[in-house]
């Protein structure tokens, strides 16, 4: 039997026919990179093909030196006779799913994804496949989203409450992604929004892909003596808690996760308000995109890998885990903390 | 009910008090006297019993979710708690409601309890068709039996007093004792009215907090009165209109289980409250607290345990004196009409003041308190002269200077998940001692680590897993644990032959190894020292 068109190695997902990784853990001479979240996209690699709407996030995190070749989603680029094209994924900015074909055999590799609307990236678009690469960090029938409106109505809810009572309100989510879709969808008319030094440079790249962003300001770059009260500030989860994030005065503090979903890891963060969005993919999602796309045969990454595989093994597809690096142990001991903070 | 889910959601996901407390207070406010009632009820702690089983409210739930046995299990490992696996799993509402709280309490879910398995299958269908995944999981709590929140009584009763404009000791005072959640109780509890004092209506206790430093920094010692610190059950002995009433530190009604004090009360005179201990007495000696278990929870008192465990009341305080509240009076005051009330004959040795100690310098205290454990007591009380009789745990007055506990360095050897906040790491320990080449059981303790620590020994247990039984790992034995306890006796219901109580961990003894740890024989030899002359 040949090779799987994809395998996975000591440097990540590769295929051979083609010569290229897609999304690496160690740096390789080629890269296709679904998106620029650290555990996709690695450090050092001589060259990445990445979609041309996320081009602009990658190269922030890979550095200026980076050498990014990019594709407009659904044109295809022959990578030694492997056909390549990207899809978008709905996770973050520029994030796709990606396409491999070689002599009729199609395989996609999903990357992230969430199949519910998001105002800052293109919508998921299921891509038809023989085997889909999907992932799994949500895939227990416990994790399933209330719409994007409700949980916004909650935040805004939470904020206005916090301003009148003269308090600050700190939301924490991931600096890339998560940090600007809250931005995208709060009702700016309430206060002020504040960014802290890490999500305040993807909110440029968002703006200049022509992603719509309320007004933002850096919160560092105010004089000590600014009244926080009734502000936003937006942070990543790892500023709670810190020297920076007592500045802001009295305030009231929210985070922003599908773990929040739980009531352990809700309590176990010790925030005020624990807010349920994701911009994973939850159980039904899981479940409706692998039937969109056809497959046939799937094979699993991030989180509950096992269980997902069973379950769709019980419906008489061809399922199971691909061990992958694309986490640490996932368990609720890591507090659904994705390595994708930088430092502020 | 979608109020007080609400309320839930609040009190359980901050940590600030200030926060806690006005979700309490803004609640009460909206709400209708019946419900805040119920509301009050669960809050302190207080639940009806379990309605349905929890095996029968699973196979539901799982059947109406169309989830398999083996998905419902990794669902419910995911998360925890079997209440909030069921809220979360169950397919989205179909309508919602705002059926008030007491309407759900009353008429929904006490009559459960005598229903045939069929209409309580329905009608826990029909409930959770109409409420969201916050008010099933409070739903779940009730039904079970499990409902618990992350508030004190000692907050809810600040939150309460709030509503009333009254100060929190008499809104504590009002919640103690007997009462029905009725909108009547609930009115009363927050009204500027005084309401009626209950005749068995008890007072709050005072609390002593331990003190870490030398006693010295309290000041002179003459400043002081100083006691002995007994070893048995804080209670209220309660003597109005003719009725006597003993209450313990858990604010459960005991009268009938001591006969032997019921039966002297009598010769209090009226209006009269005692804070006290009861504790196991044979020979003029207090005996050890394992004896007094012998007795607590038994509602019918034979003769034989009569005469093996008697017990005597140490009396400490008098709180009510000649039918008025006492409390304001300094206690050199309240100590001497409490010698005047237990001076007359007919206690028979059943009721007495707890002696005051004389040594007149803190050094010369230090050197009596070494007696301590052959004593049968903890330590000593501090208490300031000059001082009243303060409601819960302020500090300042009061000091326990307490023995430090016994320890023995042993083994972790097997680990279960926590519950609630802890519901995903490994934070129930089981710890063992050697004895021969094996390692034997002696201890399950949880608590006493930081939450860095914790996480530490999770990651242990999951690397180190020698084995699973259900939710119980045994792990490699390499972790050794101090682990303290306040006493140890003789049981033949453990493998070990001894069983230590409160145990607790006091450290973990990074510097040994698994093989340096505590033998069996180390430990016996302790019993020997905690049980005097057995
Ligand atoms: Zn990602
Ligand atoms: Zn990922």
């Amino acid at each position: 039997m040949a090779d799987p068109l994809l395998q996975v190695t000591d440097l990540g997902l590769y295929c051979a026919a083609g010569d290229f990784f897609v999304d690496p853990w160690r740096r390789v001479p080629r890269a296709v990179v679904t998106h620029a979240h650290s555990d996709h996209a690695c450090w050092g690699c001589d060259r990445y093909l990445t979609s041309t709407a996320g081009a602009g996030v990658l190269q922030l995190r890979m550095g200026a030196d980076a050498t990014i070749d990019t594709l407009a989603k659904g044109k295809s680029l022959n990578l030694n006779g492997v056909s390549v094209s990207f899809h978008p994924a709905g996770h973050i900015l520029g994030s796709s799913q990606v396409r491999v074909e070689h002599r009729g055999e199609v395989w996609v590799v999903s990357g992230d994804y969430k199949v519910e609307p998001d105002p800052t990236c293109d919508p998921f678009e299921p891509v038809p496949c023989h085997t889909f690469i999907s992932e799994s960090t949500f895939g227990l029938p416990i994790y399933r989203w209330d719409a994007e409106t409700v949980v916004f109505g909650q935040i805004n809810d939470w904020w206005r409450a916090n301003r009148d009572q003269g308090k600050a309100s700190m939301l924490y989510g991931y600096s890339l992604g998560k940090a600007q879709r809250l931005i995208a969808g709060i009702d700016p008319t309430i206060g002020p929004i504040y960014t802290h030094g890490a999500v305040e440079p993807m909110n440029r790249v968002y703006r200049e892909a022509g992603v719509n962003l309320p007004p933002t300001t850096y919160a560092s770059s105010l004089p000590k003596s600014t009244d926080f009260a009734g502000a936003m500030v937006v942070a990543p989860p790892s500023a709670n808690g810190s020297p920076w994030a007592r500045k802001f005065g009295p305030s009231s503090d929210g985070f922003a996760s599908g773990w929040m979903r739980i009531r352990g890891p809700r309590r176990r963060r010790s925030v005020d308000r624990g807010f349920v969005l994701s911009d994973h993919a939850d159980w039904p999602g899981l479940i409706s995109t692998v039937k969109a796309t056809g497959a046939t045969r799937v094979l699993l990454t991030h989180g509950y890998t096992a269980v997902l595989a069973r379950w769709l093994r019980e419906q008489g597809l061809d399922a199971s885990t691909l061990a992958t690096k694309y986490e640490g142990e996932r368990d609720d001991a890591s507090e659904g903390l994705t390595t994708d903070e930088t430092a502020p | 009910m979608n109020d007080f889910a609400t309320l839930y959601a609040a009190l359980d996901e901050t940590t600030k008090t200030t926060v806690k407390v006005d979700a309490m207070v803004s609640y009460f406010k909206r709400v209708s006297p019946q419900d805040a009632a119920w509301a009050v009820y669960f809050l302190i702690g207080r639940k009806p019993r379990q309605v349905i089983p929890t095996a029968k409210l699973r196979a539901w739930a799982a059947s109406l979710s169309g989830v398999s046995d083996w998905l419902f299990e990794e669902s419910y490992h995911a998360v925890g708690d079997l209440a909030e696996t069921i809220a979360l799993l169950l397919p989205e509402p179909s309508m919602s409601s705002d059926v008030p709280l007491s309407v759900w309490v009353e008429e929904r879910l006490l009559p459960l309890r005598e229903a045939s398995e069929e209409v309580q299958r329905g009608a826990m269908e029909a409930a959770w068709a109409e409420m969201n995944s916050g008010q099933r999981f409070v739903w779940n709590k009730l039904i079970t039996g499990a409902f618990r929140v992350g508030v004190s009584q000692q907050l809810v009763t600040r939150a309460l007093a709030k509503v009333g404009g009254l100060d929190a000791a008499t809104v504590a005072h009002r919640l103690m004792g007997e009462w029905e959640p009725t909108p009547h109780f609930f009115e009363r509890l927050t009204s500027l009215e005084g309401g009626d004092a209950a005749v068995s209506r008890l007072y709050p206790f005072y609390l002593a907090h331990p003190i870490e430093a030398d006693p010295s920094t309290l000041g002179p010692r003459s400043d002081w009165q100083v006691e002995w610190k007994w070893d048995g059950i804080r209670s209220q002995l309660i003597r109005r209109q003719g009725q006597t009433f003993l209450w313990s530190r858990g604010e459960e009604l005991v009268t009938e289980r001591y006969p032997e004090i019921d039966e002297v009360a009598r010769y209090l005179p009226d209006g009269t409250v005692i804070d006290a201990e009861i504790l196991p007495w044979l020979g003029g000696q207090v005996q050890p607290f394992a004896q007094l278990q012998r007795r607590i929870g038994r509602k019918t008192v034979s003769k034989a345990i009569l005469n093996e465990v008697p017990v005597v009341l140490m009396a400490y305080d008098l709180l009510e004196h000649e039918g008025k509240d006492f409390r304001e009076m300094p206690i050199e005051v309240r100590r001497a009409r409490l010698e005047e009330v237990l001076k007359g004959t007919g206690w028979d040795g059943r009721i007495m003041a707890s002696p005051i100690l004389i040594e007149t310098s803190w050094d010369a205290l230090a050197e009596v308190r070494t007696e301590s454990r052959e004593r049968g007591v903890e330590g000593m009380m501090l208490k300031r002269l000059g001082s009243p009789y303060r409601v819960g745990r302020v500090r300042g007055d009061w000091w326990k200077w307490k023995i430090s506990p016994l320890s023995v360095d042993a083994v972790l050897i097997a680990a279960q998940r926590g519950s609630g906040k802890r519901a995903s790491l490994y934070t129930d320990y089981t710890f063992g001692v050697w004895s021969g080449d094996g390692l034997v059981t002696i201890a399950k303790a949880y608590s006493g680590l930081t939450d860095e620590e914790i996480r530490k020994v999770d990651h242990f247990i999951r690397t180190n897993t020698l084995d699973k039984f259900g939710p119980v790992r045994t792990v490699k034995p390499e972790l050794v644990f101090e682990i303290a306890f306040e006493g140890i006796q003789r049981s033949t219901r453990h493998k070990s032959g001894v069983a230590v109580r409160f145990p607790r961990i006091a450290r973990q003894r990074t510097d040994k190894v698994a093989s340096e740890a505590d033998t069996l024989e180390s430990l016996q030899a302790l019993l020997l020292r905690d049980s005097g002359s057995d």
